[in-house]
């Protein structure tokens, strides 16, 4: 399967997402389908997936441990550890982890491997991809504090102060009268930019293009269908956002309501939102889980300090010492090795035999 | 070794986290959307600029619009989808009708989370209900 | 090395895939030059491992079991529900590509599945088609194919086409772990007797014998009783190492290709040096032949066999009444002693938490599993002043540093090794900083791929590492390329002599073994090699 395959199935796949509440909604009218029942199922399976699945890779132990050390061990006092990059303690294994899902410190290390003639091999620069995910992992993050708005009332201030910072430019006017109201918002657009990147980069770089499956591609429409939607309603076909509120106060509060007179443009930005959220603990998504039980990240090299216990430990068969001398007892004494059992005639005669043995 | 407990704690702090939007809140649970308040005025008027469904979700565009054809654009009437003429005005077209702000802008505003930059430079209009 | 194309042919390496063909049905070559022999019957036998036979990889009809299918996915059914690690790293790749270009082997083959996003991909395809509803239910739209005949030669050729040696998994946003990932592959290849022979020979030899190379007790001493007179020779002075002597302080245990095969032969002298030297401080050391293997080659098979060859360690340190065990210079050996030999075999409770006899310092970073590392050692006695060194003995060498995967990436032996070379060398540098410390690369003959009939795969393994020692060679006139590790030893002579034949190769204790002043040492005139000492010659002639 290749590239354009993956793409034309993974879209393909995308477009009938779109379709679907289109159809229901605009031609069928099935508000309280698409406004209640598949929101609420979405996010059942989004939160029992993702329980299931944190509890399925807790059941299985980590037998060793196993943490990729990068950087200096905790050795002789005078020696500088690398208390990050090879921690020792929790606290050192906390910081790790801290850096490592706040900032993809990993990721930042990133390099691109030039084969040059001659050969030469040159390893350089390359942090578009750190700072890519970092954009649209913040902007995504952002826009969903933002969405707060809708769930909350009164709207609490962490909401409106997110909001007014990433809403600082005040770009009411730019570039046509009454395109960015009300206030643009850098995340959203972010977002678009970040994730329209990913896909750009997935299609340029010849090796992730390679090892790109349908299942890398749709998410990323998915994502991009979703906040293609969402820039559309709130910056050019507006939907009553009123209504919308009541709708999603409803599901909020555990009292549904579907009011006429939303657009169907949010029926598709919804129901793409609850496909994404049926996604995410099934698919490769789960990685948001999953890094924090990363036993190469999330244990302290300390291994030869304190014990580390197997659950799951037998016993082996090991060829013993006493096997061992057996096999070799006579050339162990001759070559004046100590035994643990001397043969039952006494050495001088033994060796004398030896000897003999070799004269012969 | 399996850190079932942190691992668990870990879960329930950060499913808790998540479903933030469903959280028990009494005073959420009991919020009505709100629905602006017209005037006597505005009763009478029957009307807007232009129909209700369009100044429901547009409005913001059409205030912008406005603001930029006075101050950048010199020009002080608007032509509705239906012709009619109006002054280009927040103080004399929109709050002449729309003299209650609490009760006709504010309530839908704070509802919404948005926090329009009208009176910036516009003075409030005196509420007289 | 006949077969080997010329390093200018083989150089000329192609990074870019054709986009129009997925992997999925890209067909796989099994050709010679790349692949190892597979594992002889009799290796198999002596460790009781499932199905010995005849065979070759290299023949259609590989001889398996007729339920081989059964007892792969039962076995990594098994693992899943054993490792975390593999159930995690199977579920959350995203794909983005980071590894991509870091593994030593795609840089020197271009070949797609040697990148080790694809590597890993070639397993959890088939984990994907067994364990996920995702995969059974769309099959390849989802990732997910059916283990197949061709798909088990393909998992065969890539898992002895991985070093185990991490560099993916220190880019990898979520810390996978190739190493891991192939550990778990090679354990269910196992399970049909699909190893290599030159990991299953070893295997059988340690087992028996106490260390790969099948080296028996007496042989043993007589390779140290030569060691013994070439330094006498060297230096004047006659050392005395003893072997499997009860009630000693500590055992020294280090690889065998240490006591057997040249360069690792002259870190071997370097040791009984050292020892010799700090006898008179109150250094009371013993060897052991019956655990005379500091590698593991059990470790490129199954954490079970590890664990088996392993055990001889504490059990021989238990036997001769030791306080703690001393370990030489290798590779992956360091990685099991740091992060698996106290669960699989400890613990060690037999055995004092360890101190240098010398300098009185505590080792805390190995008071569970009690055995130190010798540069650990050796840099407390340089720290402390204990040693009496001319490191202009080692002028004639401009040095550089290979950083050994497994003590950089799996335990964090860094700046020891470098403190020793500082203070026993006066020309040390450096090579550049993304082929260093924990982004150091593999020397291309790892765990276990270090046999004479993969020698293409070796030598495009070790470009990388090749063409950083190259780098400094050029520029600052390298000629030595030292390391911490007796596999290292073992295949950069080959692999220096392909890319860069200027260069030779050293272990650190060697360097140390020829700095050290010895007491009623006669004067040098040469090496530990016999090489003329710099500036001897010239005196010599005037």
């Amino acid at each position: 399967m290749n590239f354009v395959l993956s793409i034309v199935v993974s879209f393909s796949a995308f477009v009938v997402l779109v379709l679907i509440p289109l159809v229901g909604v605009w031609a069928l009218d099935l508000r309280t389908l698409f406004g209640t029942v598949i929101p609420y199922t979405a996010l059942l399976i989004f939160f029992l997936g993702l329980i299931v699945r944190v509890i399925g890779w807790s059941r299985s132990p980590v037998p060793f441990r196993i943490p990729t050390t990068a950087g200096q061990q905790k050795s002789l006092p005078w020696i500088k550890q690398s208390k990050i990059d090879n921690p020792s303690t929790t606290l050192g294994v906390l910081v790790r982890m801290i850096f490592e899902v706040l900032t993809f410190r990993s990721l930042f290390r990133n390099t691109r491997m030039e084969y040059r003639e001659g050969p030469r091999i040159g390893y350089e620069w390359e942090k578009w991809l750190w700072l890519f995910a970092l954009a649209f992992h913040y902007s995504f993050l952002v826009v969903v504090i933002r969405h707060l708005r809708f769930f909350t009332e009164p709207i609490p201030a962490f909401v409106t102060l997110v909001e007014q910072l990433d809403g600082f430019f005040q770009v009411g006017s730019a570039p046509f009268s009454g395109f960015m109201l009300p206030g643009a918002m850098l995340s959203g657009l972010l977002l678009l930019g970040a994730v329209s990147l990913l896909l750009l980069r997935r299609l340029w770089v010849a090796q992730v293009r390679y090892i790109s499956l349908p299942a890398d591609y749709f998410p990323l429409f998915l994502i991009l269908g979703i906040a293609f939607t969402g820039v559309l309603m709130r910056y050019l076909l507006k939907v009553d956002v009123i209504r919308v509120k009541e709708l999603t106060l409803g599901l909020a509060s555990f009292q549904p309501k579907n009011p006429e007179g939303i657009g169907v443009l949010f029926y598709i930005h919804l129901f793409l939102v609850s496909v994404l959220l049926v996604y995410f603990p099934f698919s490769k998504l789960v990685h948001f889980a999953g890094i924090f039980l990363s036993p190469t990240r999330n244990l302290s090299n300390n291994s030869r300090m304190v014990r580390h216990v197997n659950p799951w430990d037998y016993p082996v068969k090991v060829h013993t010492y006493e096997a061992y001398e057996d096999e070799f007892r006579e050339k162990m004494i001759e070559a004046g090795l100590p035994v643990e059992k001397m043969p039952e005639r006494p050495l001088e005669q033994e060796a004398e035999t030896l000897q003999q043995g070799e004269k012969d | 070794m399996y850190d079932g407990w942190k691992i668990l704690v870990g879960l329930i702090i950060g499913v808790i986290l998540l479903a933030y939007p469903f959280w028990p809140d009494a005073e959420k649970w009991a919020a009505k959307t709100p629905e602006p308040e017209l005037t006597a005025k505005a009763q009478e008027a029957k009307v807007c600029v232009e129909p209700k469904s369009y100044i429901r979700t547009q409005h913001m565009k059409l205030l912008d619009q406005w603001r930029d054809s006075v101050v950048r654009d010199g020009i002080r009437q608007y032509e509705n989808s239906t012709g009619k003429v109006y002054d280009i005005s927040l103080q004399n077209t929109c709050i002449e009708c729309h003299s209650n702000k609490t009760k006709f802008c504010d309530q839908c505003h704070t509802y919404a989370g948005v926090d329009p930059f009208c009176w910036d430079c516009h003075i409030e209009p005196e509420e007289n209900m | 090395m006949a077969d080997v194309p010329k390093p200018e042919e083989l150089a000329k390496i192609d990074h870019s895939l054709s986009p129009w063909q997925g992997w999925m049905n890209a067909p796989t070559e099994i050709r010679e030059g790349i692949a190892c022999y597979g594992v002889a019957p009799k290796n198999t036998r002596i460790v009781d491992f499932p199905n010995p036979r005849e065979w070759s990889p290299f023949d259609e009809d590989w001889k398996l079991p007729e339920n081989w299918k059964e007892i792969v996915l039962d076995g990594l059914r098994e693992r899943i529900d054993r490792f975390r690690s593999l159930k995690i790293f199977m579920d959350i790749c995203v794909r983005c590509g980071a590894c991509a270009d870091k593994c030593h082997f795609f840089i020197g083959s271009g070949d797609p599945k040697n990148m080790p996003v694809l590597r890993a991909e070639l397993l959890r395809s088939v984990y994907r088609k067994e364990f996920t509803t995702a995969g059974k239910i769309m099959g390849m739209f989802a990732g997910a194919r059916e283990l197949t005949y061709d798909v088990l030669k393909e998992w065969w050729s890539y898992f002895f086409q991985c070093t185990e040696c991490r560099r993916c998994s220190v880019f990898c946003p979520y810390g996978i772990d190739t190493a891991e990932i192939t550990i778990i592959a090679r354990e269910l290849l196992n399970l049909l007797g699909l190893n290599i022979d030159w990991i299953g020979a070893p295997v059988a030899n340690c087992y028996r014998t106490g260390n790969h190379l099948g080296i028996q007790p007496h042989a043993y001493k007589d390779m140290i009783d030569f060691f013994v007179d070439e330094i006498e020779e060297v230096t004047g002075v006659k050392v005395e190492p003893s072997f499997n002597r009860k009630g000693a302080e500590i055992l020294f245990i280090t690889p065998s290709g240490d006591v057997f095969a040249d360069p690792g032969t002259y870190t071997c002298m370097g040791y009984l040096i050292l020892f010799h030297y700090l006898q008179s401080l109150g250094l009371d050391i013993t060897w052991s032949t019956y655990a005379s293997e500091g590698g593991n080659f059990g470790y490129f098979t199954s954490h079970e066999m590890a664990k088996r060859l392993n055990a001889k360690m504490y059990a021989e340190a238990k036997r001769l009444g030791v306080k703690w065990i001393l370990g030489g210079e290798c590779g992956h050996m360091w990685r099991v002693i740091n992060q698996y030999m106290d669960t699989f075999n400890g613990p060690a409770d037999f055995l004092e938490e360890p101190v240098s006899p010398i300098t009185g310092t505590k080792f805390e970073n190995a008071k569970s599993t009690r055995m130190v590392h010798i540069t650990e050692f050796t840099a407390d006695l340089i720290k402390h002043g204990k040693l009496k060194l001319d490191p202009s003995r080692n002028d004639n060498l401009v040095v550089t540093f290979h950083d050994s995967c497994n003590p950089a990436r799996g335990m964090g032996l860094i700046e020891e090794p470098r403190y020793i070379i500082r203070n026993v060398c006066n020309h040390f540098f450096e090579m550049p900083e993304n082929t260093i410390r924990e982004q150091t690369f593999c020397c291309g003959s790892g765990s276990g791929l270090n046999a004479g009939e993969d020698m293409e795969l070796r030598m495009r393994g070790g470009l990388a590492r090749a063409n950083a020692v190259k780098y400094v060679h050029e520029r600052h006139g390298v000629n030595m390329l030292a390391c911490v590790c007796a596999i290292d030893r073992a295949v950069f002579p080959d692999l220096m002599q392909y890319w860069v034949p200027e260069v030779g190769v050293t272990g650190v204790h060697e360097l140390v073994g020829n700095a050290l002043i010895l007491d009623g040492e006669k004067e040098r005139t040469t090496d530990l090699r016999n090489e003329p000492l710099p500036g001897v010659e010239i005196e010599e002639e005037e």
